[in-house]
């Protein structure tokens, strides 16, 4: 039984004092992947020094642990702090190089991951275009919809639906499984920073693809000039915040005549395909992507502009549109809708008479801008060092982005080596989001990774779906807003549905502890938890409450034969015991579906046309089912296991 | 047998290993709940889909309105005719199927505002429900829901943790775990924002899903060890439940008779019924009911519409019938984001438009009228030459409601940047 933490273990162990050339030790430590081409023209990450650092070395191995992934792994904290802590976390900051096959063929399964915005649009229509071109092959236009067209509405709804039901599986088991856990947690970071959300019409699900594999992965470490473009110029963004309609006003030159000038006849691609040819309205500037791009993703809503600078941010950006779908709805410039007049955006003058490149040069104007620079900062320190982060802390980081002009690995680097990070202070202090929650508790218990949405449906339920934030601040960075009342009822009886095995590829089973704890004294049971899912360290009210379950008379006793084999049926209820490699897939798709219903309640809709649209077949049945239905009483292990994901402790990181 | 003896220990366990005074005093002793009081409360409504409010609430006496919508239009009042328009005041009827609203029309605790909505031109599902939760239309930077922010600054939430520390969860005022429950799967956008706030689909997932002895651990680690969030959100938390339990939600019967639908919003309101009477501290619920988008088929005294409104009004009127007396205490309001064409479509729908109508019902509603000022359907009158236009930006009702009924007096916070207009009179 590994006991990897023993507590009050006092720092002796030396980390790593310097760390320098992070791809040679990479290469000494014989990593089979590629070494991609980019990666040789990175910038060295700086040595660093543990001086200063105030946690134990066992704890700088947890907080990193707590912090650069989605929460260990059984085995994983001996790994990190065999390569000692700043290795590691400079062996994650170059993700290309750590082989990832396994979250690799898994997101290989899914044929609407890897399909463009064009091949998703034909291959899985909207259902109302699909109900509406049957109706108008029948020209039926007036009668009543038949028994066939609703199932072919039904059936495409689904087959549309799986487009987005796909991505939010890839996103959690890609988050549980993949060994590039700092890339994971900083795309989580920034698909947050650049929230967009799946229901704002018809067609985002198509976008949403593109926009996790094309736009934020490649970038997610990479330059932040880079990502702000890449997202600028997303099909995603451009209609989440409708900048693709946004158009010169007619006071302004554009850069070429526009056809029936003023007005065009139809968006490219409609909202909702039932709506009929829209009736020409006016374009105008729209200034959202310009507001939010300031106040969200750059300068920060007190960075120092102006509604005027907003305006001109908008005016630079008219044009940046989206292709129609039959050219493959990518980025497409319209110089027709560009305002080509001069302007000035936070002190820098725009010619006038320009196209593409006003938008361009905005986006070096608000990335080198040193709000900026304190804004990203501030957010990645709290992302990684605590709520409340220390200004002096923020201060380098930002200091660092604006040295290497944005260099996202550079400024994580800054804060996760700093003494800051490593401050008693810091130590388990941000509470989980819902998705680090669950997925950090089916790390703990080494599940297989979901292939159906269920999992993503619970965090859905637990109050964070994935692409499901409505408004374009994101989810917040600060741990404390995730707590409330319901939450903790939530993350208690998901802590028990897992103990339960109610949840899908959490098998206590594949647990390498189990076999030796099923049937261990209760207190030895207790402190192999507390070492596996509670980073070895538990409060004494925790460890004795834990330790309350024990049967006085079954412990002087003794475990018997008996009683193992109960323990282990109560663990293992409702389904046989799989050998340790048998595939996930199969297995999590065949559990039993208890928490089904409840977790698939109807969607609140931003469309009442798409009601049951976001969780496919069972929406509206849940009504009066209960969360996580009706769990079995726990018993030995499995008991232990709940309490231990139901504690407070649990809900830190 | 083992089992029996492993709970009589567990709970013997629980006794002997030392835990806080202050967590004997509060289980082993028994918790004394918080009186609760009878307060007032609000029930939003949200129809999403944009709902069709010329067929909901019927303009009969507008020749223009049967001349555009040929195929679709409620016929007008007829005594012999049971599928048409249900006479108001000779000009507005109620659609047949909303039946169970007429004597509720008759006791004055029904009032109608037509031709309200959003003052913003959009006509995106998304935008203008967005708008009207956010409650600033065409401001898209607003982050919290007007409801939120009626909890935020009404009674002001730093009192009400203070109080919460004192004595506990469930205080009566401010700070009871049940002041805005949303039945829904997420927080609807109306009510996000700082002030604490539950979402649910049921009563059922408000429990902790262990039994014994298990459950009474878990309480423990919230009630023991550091002070910290966590610690006091668990605590609130396990309160709450107690609270809820006490109420006995699983034994509910409605009263009067009460027939709700067993449709997912009739079983809601139920629901929501059910916490009014139980006292826990209700003040905002929430739920909201889709299919509004019709497009295609909408029908007119029978069909696609009909059966929405069926679903609608039954379930509204069972709530009513349901709380008795309560309706003194409690306001309905529905709301959608935007009305339909007048015209109908070639494909026997309506599509998007402007101004609908809104329903609000309660003991403190100046009922039995159909407020506001309707426009009129001739082209020249039309929004746009196609919609039905706005008189009442839906701002001015949401103030009157939250400011008579709930005694709100921080309007300026709930809507900023509106300028509250003269008072509409739909509040008694």
């Amino acid at each position: 039984m590994p006991t990897p933490f023993p507590r009050g273990r006092s720092a002796m162990v030396t980390v790593r004092v310097l760390l320098f050339p992070v791809v040679g030790g990479l290469t000494m430590m014989g990593c089979a992947a590629h070494v991609s081409r980019s990666q040789s023209t990175m910038s060295p990450l700086p040595p660093t020094s543990d001086a200063g650092r105030e946690l134990t070395a066992d704890q700088q191995v947890l907080q990193v642990i707590n912090r650069l992934t989605f929460g260990a792994r059984p085995g994983e904290a001996a790994q990190v702090r065999a390569m000692g802590v700043d290795r590691w976390i400079g062996r994650q900051l170059n993700p290309e190089s750590i082989d990832d096959r396994d979250a690799n063929a898994f997101v290989a399964r899914f044929p609407t991951y890897a399909a463009s915005i064009g091949q998703l649009q034909s291959d899985y229509p909207p259902p109302a275009k699909v109900l509406l071109a049957r109706r108008a092959a029948a020209g039926a236009n007036n009668g009543p919809v038949t028994g066939e067209d609703s199932m072919a509405t039904r059936v495409a709804r689904r087959a549309a639906n799986r487009v987005v039901l796909d991505l939010q599986t890839i996103r959690v088991a890609r988050a549980e499984i993949s060994q590039r856990q700092l890339q994971e947690v900083m795309t989580d970071f920034w698909l947050n920073h650049f929230t967009v959300y799946d229901r704002k019409g018809a067609q985002m699900r198509y976008y949403l693809p593109d926009f996790d594999r094309d736009v934020i992965r490649p970038h997610a470490l990479g330059k932040f000039r880079d990502l702000l473009e890449a997202v600028a110029k997303s099909p995603a963004m451009l209609f989440y915040l409708d900048n693709w309609e946004s158009a010169a006003d007619s006071t302004e030159p554009t850069m070429a005549p526009r056809p029936g000038q003023r007005t065009f006849a139809r968006a490219p691609q409609g909202d909702g395909a039932l709506t009929p040819p829209r009736r020409r309205r006016e374009l105008g500037l729209n200034e959202n992507y310009g507001r939010e791009l300031l106040e969200l993703h750059t300068l920060g809503v007190d960075g120092g502009y102006t509604q005027q600078d907003v305006i001109n941010v908008a005016r630079a950006l008219t044009g940046w549109s989206i292709a129609r779908p039959q050219e493959g709805s990518g980025f497409r410039f319209r110089p027709q809708f560009h305002d080509a007049g001069p302007k000035v955006v936070l002190g820098h003058a725009l010619p006038a008479g320009r196209g593409i490149e006003d938008g361009e040069d905005v986006l070096d104007i608000v990335a080198r801008h040193p709000s900026t620079a304190r804004y990203i900062a501030r957010k990645l320190c709290q992302r990684f060092a605590g709520d409340a982060p220390p200004q002096e802390l923020v201060d380098r980081a930002a200091a660092t982005f604006t040295r290497t002009d944005g260099d996202i690995r550079q400024v994580v680097w800054t804060i996760v080596t700093s003494p800051e990070f490593y401050a008693r202070s810091a130590y388990r202090s941000k509470v989980k989001s819902p998705f680090e929650v669950v997925v950090s508790a089916l790390r703990a218990v080494d599940a297989a990774p979901d292939t159906t949405p269920r999992t993503a449906q619970i965090i859905a339920r637990m109050g964070e779906p994935i692409f499901g934030h409505q408004a374009p601040n994101g989810y917040p960075e600060t741990g404390e807003s995730w707590m409330n009342t319901g939450a903790i009822l939530n993350r208690i009886n998901f802590g028990l549905a897992v103990a339960a095995q109610r949840i899908p590829g959490a098998s206590l089973d594949r647990w390498p502890d189990t076999r030796a704890l099923m049937t261990a004294p209760r207190a030895a049971q207790v402190d192999g938890v507390v070492a596996s899912i509670l980073g070895g360290d538990a409060s004494p009210d925790t460890r004795a409450i834990l330790l309350s379950g024990e049967d006085p008379l079954l412990a002087a006793a003794g475990p018997t034969g008996d009683e193992a084999t109960d323990a282990a049926a109560a663990g293992t209820r409702g389904t046989s015991r799989p050998s340790p490699d048998t595939t996930s897939g199969t297995r999590s798709a065949s559990r039993p579906a208890s928490i089904d219903g409840a977790m698939a309640g109807s969607a609140m809709s931003a469309d009442g046309m798409e009601a049951d649209d976001m969780v496919g077949t069972n929406g509206g049945q849940a009504a009066g089912r209960g969360g996580f239905g009706r769990l079995p009483s726990l018993q030995g292990l499995a008991q232990v296991v709940g309490l231990a994901l139901g504690a407070p402790e649990f809900q830190r990181r | 047998m083992q089992r029996r003896v492993f709970v009589k220990s567990g709970a013997l366990a629980l006794v002997t290993m030392g835990l806080s005074p202050r967590f004997l005093r509060r289980t082993a002793f028994g918790m004394e709940l918080p009186a609760a009081r009878k307060g007032k409360v609000l029930v939003c409504l949200f129809q999403r889909g944009a709902a069709d409010g010329l067929n909901v609430v019927v303009p009969h006496g507008e020749q223009a309105y049967y001349a555009m919508r040929p195929n679709i239009a409620v016929p007008r009042p007829s005594a012999s005719a049971p599928l048409s328009a249900i006479d108001l005041d000779g000009f507005f009827g109620l659609h047949p199927s909303l039946a169970p609203f007429k004597p509720l029309y008759d006791r004055k605790l029904l009032g109608i505002i037509h031709a309200v909505g959003s003052p913003s031109t959009t006509r995106s599902h998304f935008d203008a429900q967005d708008y009207m939760e956010s409650g600033t239309p065409d401001d898209k930077a607003t982050t919290d829901g007007w409801l939120n922010r009626y909890l935020a600054v009404h009674g002001t939430c730093d009192e009400c943790k203070l109080q919460g520390a004192a004595t506990g969860a469930g205080s009566p005022d401010r700070g009871s775990a049940f002041r805005a429950v949303a039945f829904a799967p997420q927080t609807p956008r109306i009510l996000e924002g700082p002030s604490p706030t539950v979402a649910m689909n049921s009563l059922d997932e408000f429990s902790v899903r262990a039994t014994g002895t298990q459950a009474e651990r878990l309480e423990a680690l919230y009630r023991t060890g550091s002070a910290d969030i966590v610690h006091a959100t668990g605590t609130e938390t396990f309160d709450a439940v107690r609270m809820l339990r006490s109420a006995n939600p699983q034994q509910y019967q409605p009263a009067n008779n009460a027939t709700y639908p067993r449709s997912q919003f009739g079983q809601r309101l139920k629901q929501i019924a059910q916490l009014i009477k139980a006292d826990v501290g209700l003040e905002i619920a929430f739920a909201d009911v889709g299919g509004w988008d019709t497009h295609v088929n909408q029908g007119g005294a029978t069909g696609q519409l009909a059966q929405r409104l069926d679903d609608f009004a039954q379930s509204i009127g069972a709530l009513v019938t349901d709380i008795g007396d309560r309706i003194g205490d409690v306001t309905i309001l529905s709301m959608s984001e935007f009305g339909r064409m007048v015209k109908e479509n070639g494909n026997g729908g309506t599509d998007h438009g402007h101004a609908g109508a809104m329903f609000v019902i309660g003991g403190d509603v100046h009922g039995g009228k159909v407020h506001g000022h309707w426009p009129g359907l001739q082209p020249e009158q039309l929004y746009e030459g196609r919609d039905l236009a706005l008189t009442t930006d839906f701002r001015a009702v949401f103030s009157e409601v939250t400011a008579r009924h709930l005694g709100a007096r921080r309007l300026d916070a709930i809507f900023p940047g509106y300028t509250q207009g003269p008072p509409l009179g739909l509040m008694g």
